[in-house]
């Protein structure tokens, strides 16, 4: 019997093992990155069309995509900016930067963000010549982690086309029930803002009473989810504020998208 | 029977490993609640149980016993990261989906099991078989389960719809226990009964019996 069990030969052993898993996994890693990058564009671009409702199962997404137009807005000033090109911006990178970034007090950092970018890449889809619809990226806390997603609303700017997540941590079944298409198919019609611009959607507790006159901008809760459910309101209410797209959504409905 | 063939064939029927050796349950709750997904499962299951008893077995000569256990889970770990980027690559829809259970394939029982218990001890092609027999007879069961489940949960059989759900205008209202995880404990219950009345040898003796009320006997004394 050969003697495996020598300190030399189980360094041996343990080193060679480590190096032959790990060079493979390397390998895999930077080989297949291309690809896998290329699916999550096209996971991304799938979730902005299926926002504003305009995926179909016939036509590829790439395709359908070329109709929407991507443009960087600066959230402070609401306005659009040319000076970042599309494929420099990284959302990651830029709320990290202390120079792109600003840091929320506890008062207005109602989605749990601590830092917001000032820079966000915004969707417009066009009909011909008219605008069509306006996809937001938002994102905010729930239970175990950051929920990202889109929010897409019709040319008068406080009705939704809808909200999709794409990345979530929250429990299948209860809070992963964001990604159930009948809770989805609530969301088209909802209003958002007021009369007055008050922001007043919101995800209730239980079921919507139809008769309430705030029936318009409530969403039937998720059972056993409470917090998925507060922390859904609550982005919501953080992105289509003041320090979110609110200066965006002011100067598009003052320009009436003439200029864009 | 050749002896391949028997160790190919008996973890399918005869010494299944969910079912006569329940390991790998977890997995089997969690990813069955449609057969696409868990097809996908089955086949990294299998893909991973099979190379790992290769080979584990290739260098069984060579692994000092103190660290076996930690070859062995390096080998599997590795094999799991590779399916887990292959299936990023190529299926990212269901590497969404299956997500964290790809990952959980290395804590599979069923998986270091079939590298201790058999790989360690025979050749590499027998250990191949038998790693790819074992993730067959995963695969059966879950394959069982994910049918029922689909059937009574959603209506569809692999995503077409045989019985019109009451949401969508028919009349088949869905039974939502189905489509959650629990479910699949009653259809492993059923599964392990049935398979034991077929084959009436799985039936294990009892490991104790119930005595009598003691404090009869004790009445006397009191």
């Amino acid at each position: 019997m050969n003697n495996n069990d020598t300190i030399r030969k189980t360094l041996i052993v343990a080193v060679s093992l480590c190096l032959v898993c790990s060079a493979l996994i390397s390998f895999s890693a930077v080989e297949l990155r291309d690809l896998q990058e290329a699916n999550k564009t096209l996971d991304k671009q799938s979730k902005i069309l299926s926002a504003a409702g305009l995926l179909d199962d016939e036509t590829d997404v790439t395709e359908l995509f070329q109709s929407i137009e991507a443009r960087i807005v600066n959230l402070e000033t609401g306005e659009f900016d040319s000076e970042i090109s599309l494929t420099e911006y990284e959302e990651s990178a830029f709320s990290r930067n202390p120079a792109t970034s600003i840091e929320l007090t506890s008062e207005n950092d109602i989605a749990l963000l601590k830092r917001r970018e000032n820079f966000q890449t915004v969707y417009l889809h066009y009909n011909v010549d008219s605008l069509n619809a306006v996809i937001l990226p938002v994102r905010g806390y729930g239970l175990w982690g950051t929920m990202k997603g889109y929010l897409a609303l019709e040319p008068d700017l406080k009705t939704i086309i809808g909200l999709e997540f794409f990345d979530h941590k929250e429990t299948p079944g209860l809070g992963g029930e964001i990604d159930n298409p009948k809770w989805k198919s609530i969301w088209k019609g909802k209003e958002v803002y007021s009369d007055s611009g008050d922001i007043l959607i919101s995800v209730i507790k239980g079921s919507v009473d139809k008769s309430s006159t705030l029936a318009k901008y409530q969403v039937d809760g998720l059972s056993g989810a409470t917090i998925t459910s507060n922390g859904v309101t609550n982005l919501l209410s953080f992105w289509l504020g003041d320090m979110g797209y609110g200066p965006l959504i002011d100067r598009l409905k003052q320009s009436e998208v003439k200029d864009v | 029977m050749s002896k391949a063939k028997e160790v190919l064939l008996n973890p399918i029927f005869n010494d299944n490993p969910i079912a006569l050796q329940i390991l790998g349950i977890c997995s089997a709750l969690a990813v069955t609640g449609n057969l696409y997904i868990t097809l996908i499962m089955c086949v990294a299951l299998t893909t991973v149980v099979t190379l790992s008893n290769l080979f584990v077995s290739l260098i069984r000569n060579h692994i000092p016993t103190n660290i076996r256990i930690i070859v062995q889970i390096s080998i599997i770990a590795t094999l799991v990261m590779l399916v887990d980027e292959v299936l990023q690559a190529f299926d990212y829809e269901s590497s969404k989906t299956l997500s964290v259970f790809v990952g959980l394939i290395v804590t599979n029982c069923i998986v270091m099991g079939r590298a201790e218990a058999f790989a360690m001890k025979n050749g590499p092609l027998m250990s191949a078989i038998d790693g790819f027999g074992n993730g067959l007879g995963y695969s059966v069961i879950l394959i069982v389960i994910a049918i029922i489940r689909e059937f009574v949960g959603a209506g569809t059989f692999y995503g077409i719809e045989i019985m019109p759900l009451t949401t969508n205008g028919g009349w088949y209202l869905a039974n939502n226990f189905f489509l959650t995880p629990a479910s699949s404990f009653f259809i492993i219950g059923f599964t392990i009964w049935a398979l034991r009345q077929w084959k009436t040898e799985q039936i294990e003796e009892p490991e104790f019996k119930i005595s009598k009320n003691s404090l009869e006997g004790e009445k006397g004394a009191a």
